[in-house]
């Protein structure tokens, strides 16, 4: 029997549940914990300066990896910046499991210093919390925890600690369960055969099938799977913005990404299509348009391991409940047994009427000579230099939709919807990758303290600022919407970015030309390899994200540039 | 539609506030809710009605079902089921009024549980609509207090929602 103190527990069963990193920021509460931490070198701590980043790279470092990451910080103020981080996290159903101090037990409820009801404030945001009551509970709790978090729809867990729990000197027996078994919690192991039947008749039986998948299918390591149906069928493929990756992004049968940005061809073969198989993905509002005029002659197939997922927007003529994976090796047993292949000359005319749709809009951006560069070409550009290899990480605006658009994923798990911390994350679990941050002169500014937590790891991920010193996205909507009324969405006075990475002891490179811009690429992938490199390239400002959806409309309402409408 | 869903809960700090958090986040409407342990101490019945067409409901189903601490759960209104909702009522019972309050109260076999010179404390059991028949009999204006518990309800017939 191992009598252990409850701080030591909690670290060893962090340990036994496969964490290699905590990232973290310690506090009053903590503090016994963190000794803990200090006291043992199996578990690696790394210091972020804000707490919100350690969340952001638990994140990034779980989308790369597929394991949950894991955040560490103190009570009140601690947890409460790591808010946005999970919220992030349970939007996107990213494992990550946090752990947050809390003031002691007989304290809770008396307004102490530092106390914040975190579980309430993160319930709405959470997979599933924990708080703890008994110090000889907490390697079952992370056992649990790291379980919830890891399978079925994955998500964040919190787990609350006392400080009493962790007390040096009050020590407990220390038992961590072989297996986690939980009466109210089983997540489905497979889909419903009869229903997948059925899924394969109509897709066969299709005459103009799309197959859209989203981020169940990455989460699920499952892009192989979906790589060898869509060849198979002969089917076009389209990914949501979380799914990019999973279908190759230079590969022939790619449509593009689809929905508000999406591309002109993908948006139009789902409108026009006749079944349309969604794939770990969720009918999000950003790809669906007015829902009342989605897909009006499609048959829905809908695959997603969340049954809340299925008819909660669109409502599925087919529904499969169950892991994707294992979804899609029965559909292609199902496919091999049945020996039949979809109707060729049908798909013919599919692909023959795609095709066209490439054809008239396939330039998506004009480019001009002046020195000031579109941002589209930047990212083209980048491309190009990091050979379609690189992790890329985005923030939200116009830089994410152009990253999205303009750099072709062909790998899974290298597209992060966001941040400079995410690519942190990353690029500390895969040191020899390139890990590219694309973001903006906006956006950066939200967690470019962790300036200072690269140069202490040794973190030298590039950073893309696609600079229009202007908050583009609000910028773009104020245009269209409002009369070109910039409310708020300039950045005025905006730091000298290459003397501020300096000071931060990095590289700055600040390119306002285009003729500027190989060699630049060319220095941060080459001579800084090693180095941090904060690429600063200032864009045209008055560039809009194209297509764009017309609000209201059905899929194929689209704006195609300024001035042009389908 | 008038849903009644009954639900087995871990009985943990905490998850009775999931399960009403979930209602205010995703803007469903609770219209009343009971909630007490069961004989297995583990476990809470939570009984709750709702209203929204099939599709609202089938995804306050789903969504609940995806609470972990939610072991079990059914829409009793989807099959025969027994409910029944407790009130106790005070009513002004003076002069010639208090026989009325009194025979009417034996007509919906409610019992008389408390006594003051002016006032009439009932016990009335039933469905919403029974207790809701029995205020509108003797008359609104007499009424001083209500307090329901909310609906409770179980399944008609072999039909057990248990582990």
């Amino acid at each position: 029997m191992e009598l252990m103190s409850g701080g030591d527990m909690l670290v060893r069963a962090l340990h036994e549940s496969g964490v290699e990193y905590i990232y973290g920021y310690p506090g009053g509460s903590l503090l016994h914990v963190y000794d803990a931490v200090y006291r043992q070198s199996a578990v690696k701590h790394v210091l972020v300066r804000h707490e919100q980043a350690a969340a952001h790279m638990a994140d990034g470092y779980a989308r790369a990896t597929g394991k949950p990451g894991v955040v560490m910080v103190t009570s009140g103020p601690g947890a409460t910046n790591t808010i946005t981080g999970i919220a992030t996290a349970f939007t996107d159903s990213i494992p990550m499991v946090v752990i947050t101090g809390q003031v002691m037990s007989h304290l809770i409820g008396d307004d102490a210093f530092q106390e914040t009801d975190m579980l309430g404030v993160s319930r709405p945001i959470v997979k599933h919390s924990f708080a703890v009551r008994r110090p000889e509970d907490i390697p079952e709790i992370v056992a649990k925890a790291f379980y919830i978090a890891s399978t079925g729809r994955p998500g964040p867990v919190v787990i609350d600690i006392p400080k009493d729990m962790t007390m040096p000197n009050e020590r407990y027996e220390y038992v961590y369960p072989k297996k986690i078994k939980m009466r109210s919690y089983t997540p489905p192991q497979r889909g419903h055969s009869g229903q997948i039947k059925k899924a394969v008749e109509l897709l066969l039986a299709a005459k103009r099938p799309v197959i859209y998948s989203g981020g169940g299918v990455i989460i699920d390591g499952s892009s192989d799977k979906l790589r060898a149906l869509v060849d198979r069928l002969n089917f076009p493929c389209t990914n949501t913005l979380m799914g990019l990756g999973a279908y190759p992004g230079t590969g022939e049968r790619f449509l593009g990404m689809l929905g508000m940005h999406g591309s002109y061809e993908a948006n139009m073969a789902m409108h026009n299509a006749d079944v349309v198989i969604a794939i770990g993905a969720r009918f999000d509002d950003r790809v669906t348009n007015a829902t009342n005029k989605f897909c009006p002659d499609a048959k829905i197939i809908h695959v997603d391991i969340d049954p809340s997922s299925i008819s909660k927007t669109i409502i599925a003529d087919v529904p499969i409940v169950g892991p994707v994976g294992a979804v899609l090796d029965e559909m292609m047993a199902l496919l091999d047994e049945a020996g039949e292949t979809p109707d060729a000359e049908a798909l013919e005319t599919w692909w023959k009427q795609i095709n066209e749709w490439r054809e008239r809009h396939g330039g998506r951006y004009e480019k001009n000579d002046s020195q000031l560069m579109k941002p589209q070409e930047v990212i083209e550009a980048m491309w190009t230099a990091t050979k379609g290899d690189a992790f890329i990480t985005s923030d939200v605006g116009q830089h994410q939709m152009f990253a999205a658009q303009y750099y072709k994923f062909d790998k899974p798990n290298r597209w992060m919807g966001f941040g400079f911390p995410a690519a942190m994350g990353i690029k500390m679990n895969f040191p020899d990758d390139m890990v590219v941050c694309v973001t903006g002169e906006g956006s950066i500014q939200m967690n470019i303290q962790e300036l200072s937590t690269c140069l202490q790891y040794g973190i030298p991920v590039k950073i893309l600022c696609l600079n229009n010193g202007s908050l583009g996205m609000v910028r773009q909507w104020q245009d269209m919407n409002y009369e070109g009324r910039h409310s708020h969405s300039y950045m005025e006075s905006l730091p000298d970015f290459v003397k501020l990475v300096e000071a931060y002891g990095h590289v700055g490179i600040r390119v306002t030309e285009r003729d500027q811009l190989p060699q630049a690429l060319e220095d941060t992938f080459g001579k800084y390899n090693d180095r941090l490199v904060f690429l600063d390239v200032a864009v045209d400002e008055t560039e809009h994200v194209y297509p764009m959806q017309v609000p209201t409309g059905s899929m194929r309402d689209m704006w195609l540039s300024k001035t042009e409408r389908t | 539609m008038r849903h009644i869903i009954s639900i087995l809960l871990e009985n943990e700090p905490g998850a009775l506030s999931r399960v009403t958090g979930l209602f205010a986040q995703r803007g469903y409407n609770i219209e009343t809710l009971t909630v007490a342990p069961t004989e297995d101490e583990t476990l809470s019945r939570l009984t709750m009605t709702t209203t929204g067409d099939d599709r609202k409901i089938e995804q306050i189903t789903k969504q609940l079902n995806k609470l972990i601490e939610v072991v079990k759960l059914v829409d009793l209104s989807e099959g025969p089921h027994i409910e029944r909702e407790l009130m106790l009522i005070k009513v002004k019972a003076i002069g010639a009024q208090r026989a009325e309050i009194k025979r009417t109260a034996d007509i919906f076999r409610g019992q008389i549980v408390d006594v003051s010179p002016s006032v009439y404390t009932i016990q009335l059991t039933g469905t919403t609509d029974k207790l809701e028949a029995f205020i509108e009999s003797i008359g609104p204006g007499c009424v001083l207090e209500t307090v329901r518990t909310g609906v409770s309800g179980i399944a008609r017939g072999e039909k057990v929602l248990s582990l």
